[in-house]
């Protein structure tokens, strides 16, 4: 079992024939994700790789090949209309990867959205994976173990340090989501937890936070009211300077309510176990699963 | 009634440095008078004649205003009343030139002296919460907005805007009764509102703010001071906003690095830091000062592996002279390791490097770049801890 992606997933690229939408297309193909339609309009009629053909339009390649899952892999500009686009053709789960995609773009895509009861998660996003069932994004599949543990995380490359760590000891993953760092996603912290928890293929979940915002905050507080299952957390930032963003948009520490040491009170008074070090996430992990 | 001067708004709650543009007065001006918002006339001047025909166009007395990014300008000499063309000149003078909070005014704002009867704060902020536009406006203005928000909070009005039908007319009117009761003030403030959110929205702004919104004693609306951050992601589509970026009120180092497409920034601290990913990055920071060192940096070299950037990254880390030590940390993934390798070794061939470099790596193509640091007697290391250890016991060794 797995939460949002695994053996069901029907995946679309949206961006299949761009630089990075070709090699990630190759790499989930090569991990034996079911991709079954790519996306670029005006290249409709070509056949990626020799084996997954590419549509103009999102809506003909739902119909054609009954897609239910997209990854977008367009650039900034464009990143909205493609969401909206997979949104209209009743595609459930859309993963948009693209970094710098407008704030403002976003405040009007997610209302869009959730009216079509679909799920974004994103943008400027690892994506997600079920290892050894499907892989939607770009998080390096080798490094996953199938296994037990949900991880949920608004990093990239720190959620692979903390998988590494996991995998080396041989602890599986159930899912590992990366919910992105932009200030207006579609996919909360919350909403993976919720669905961690009525995973019955998870039995703890670790979840990677950052300063800036209050998403980590209400997370805990979600924690302490609805989670049964043990939960691992880590904040990223404690040595940064008030008020300067680290690279993504939401790490600033905005007033009283973002800084390191606030995340930590929260997650320590719902009873989250708190790494120092990312390779605490093993001992502490392993003495929550026995 | 009242000079009108510098004021802390939401500022710095909203993402800083990278993430927007901000603004200068003067600029912010130009999109509010584009958009219809009554302001005062007057114009930015950069040298003391500029401001004293500026002064001797608007007439009567002015105010000088420092155009730099940073809080308290009035408090610190930065904002002059002048009763005449010479005084507007003499003022510059002084102005001009000055350092407030480290950064030089360059320019100067020069705008007729209004006479206040009432000062109220109109500011919208992009809130990740409601992920929305949110308006907040309070009858308090001219004061920091954050001190009403902690000793009057019912001072303060919020209210979220859907942006698919933007800012409602009973919603702009509804705001605006909040601050004024006669009908007329209110009526031009919900105009001003409403042209506000059309700034915003046309901009991409992540903040734009009026600190004061004056009535005049003949009763008119009339905002006094614009605040505007364009958030960064815009820049590609509007390259118009993009020039408005004044680069000398930011830390030279960091200019360096934005024009490199790298994310950096200064710290105080003797390890130097690069890493790929700005989670990572912040969890790298963490781990150093765990083991007893200090960071003299962040510095995330971004997904794509382009050994120029790495290059590049060496040579603003090894420009600051405080750094000891130097470390790599690399998951590769969609960053292929042995791009970090080469890029580390074309800088060795192209300057000299003379502090001690640690480096991590691990993921894609490791086995290679291996290889390449091992050809030019370079050991790497695979373990994240081990290497942070190791980078904060040489820092310690060279200071």
């Amino acid at each position: 079992m797995s939460i949002f992606v695994g053996r069901d997933t029907r995946l679309m690229v949206q961006g299949i024939t761009g630089r990075d939408g070709s090699f990630h297309a190759k790499q989930m193909l090569e991990y034996g994700t079911t991709v079954v339609a790519g996306v670029t309009p005006g290249k409709g009629g070509q056949t990626f790789e020799g084996q997954v053909p590419v549509f103009n339009t999102v809506a003909d390649a739902v119909r054609q090949t009954g897609a239910n899952t997209s990854v977008i892999y367009v650039p900034p500009t464009g990143a909205a209309g493609a969401i909206f686009e997979a949104a209209d053709a009743g595609i459930g789960l859309i993963v948009c990867i693209t970094e710098g995609v407008p704030v403002m773009d976003m405040t009007r895509v997610l209302p869009y959205v959730r009216e079509r009861g679909a799920r974004l998660l994103g943008p400027n996003c690892p994506g997600l994976i079920t290892p050894g069932e499907s892989k939607v994004g770009i998080i390096p599949g080798n490094i996953c173990l199938p296994g037990r543990v949900g991880l949920v995380s608004r990093s990239g490359t720190l959620t692979y340090e903390i998988v590494n760590h996991l995998t080396k000891h041989q602890i599986g993953q159930s899912t590992c989501v990366g919910i992105g760092g932009d200030p207006l996603n579609g996919t909360s912290f919350i909403d993976c937890l919720r669905a961690f928890q009525d995973d019955p293929g998870t039995d703890a979940i670790v979840m990677l936070g950052e300063i800036g915002g209050t998403d980590e905050q209400n997370a805990a507080i979600f924690v302490k009211e609805y989670v049964t299952k043990p939960v691992v957390g880590f904040i990223a930032g404690q040595t940064a300077p008030p008020g300067r963003r680290m690279g993504h948009a939401g790490a600033i520490i905005s007033g009283s309510s973002g800084t390191a040491a606030e995340k930590i009170a929260a997650f320590e008074t719902a009873g989250i176990a708190v790494m120092k070090r990312p390779i605490d996430v093993v001992p502490l992990v392993q003495a929550r699963l026995k | 009634m009242g000079l009108p001067v510098a004021r802390r708004g939401p500022w710095q709650w909203i993402p800083q440095s990278e993430v927007t543009v901000n603004l200068h007065e003067y600029q912010g001006r130009v999109l509010f008078r584009a958009a219809g918002i009554p302001m005062p006339d007057g114009d930015v001047a950069s040298t003391p004649s500029e401001a004293e025909s500026i002064a001797r166009r608007v007439g009567g007395t002015v105010v000088v205003k420092a155009q730099v990014h940073a809080g308290g300008r009035g408090k610190a000499g930065g904002v002059k009343l002048a009763k005449s063309p010479a005084e507007a000149a003499e003022a510059a003078e002084k102005i001009l030139g000055m350092s407030i909070k480290g950064l030089i005014v360059q320019k100067v704002l020069v705008v007729p002296a209004a006479e206040i009867a009432s000062e109220a704060y109109v500011g919208l902020i992009m809130d990740r919460a409601s992920q929305r536009p949110v308006f907040m406006v309070s009858p308090a203005g001219g004061i920091d907005i954050e001190e009403v928000a902690a000793k009057t909070p019912d001072k303060i009005s919020r209210l979220a805007v859907d942006p698919r039908y933007g800012l409602l007319p009973h919603q702009a009117l509804g705001l605006a009764f909040f601050l004024y009761r006669d009908f007329a003030q209110a009526r031009s403030a919900a105009r001003i509102m409403e042209q506000l959110y059309q700034v915003f929205t046309t901009n991409g702004c992540s903040l734009a703010e009026i600190n004061p919104l004056v009535t005049t004693p003949d009763g008119r609306v009339v905002a006094l001071d614009a605040k505007v951050s364009i958030d960064d992601n815009e820049l590609d589509r509007r390259p118009d906003l993009a020039l408005l970026r004044d680069e000398t009120a930011e830390e030279p180092s960091e200019v360096q690095a934005r024009r490199a497409n790298l994310t950096f920034i200064k710290l105080s601290g003797n390890v130097g830091c690069c890493v790929n990913g700005a989670g990572l990055a912040m969890a790298t920071m963490d781990l150093v000062k765990y083991y007893g060192g200090e960071p003299a940096n962040f510095l995330d070299i971004g997904g794509s592996s382009n050994p120029d950037k790495v290059v590049n990254a060496l040579r603003i880390i090894t420009s600051d002279s405080s750094v000891k030590a130097i470390l790599f940390n690399i998951f590769g993934g969609i960053t292929r390791t042995d791009d970090v390798a080469n890029g580390i070794k074309t800088a060795l061939s192209q300057f000299p490097v003379k502090v001690p470099i640690v480096v991590r790596l691990t993921g894609t193509n490791e086995a290679e770049a291996v290889k390449i640091l091992q050809g030019i007697g370079m050991p790497a290391l695979s373990d994240m801890d081990e290497a942070v250890r190791k980078v904060v016991a040489l820092a310690k060794e060279a200071a």
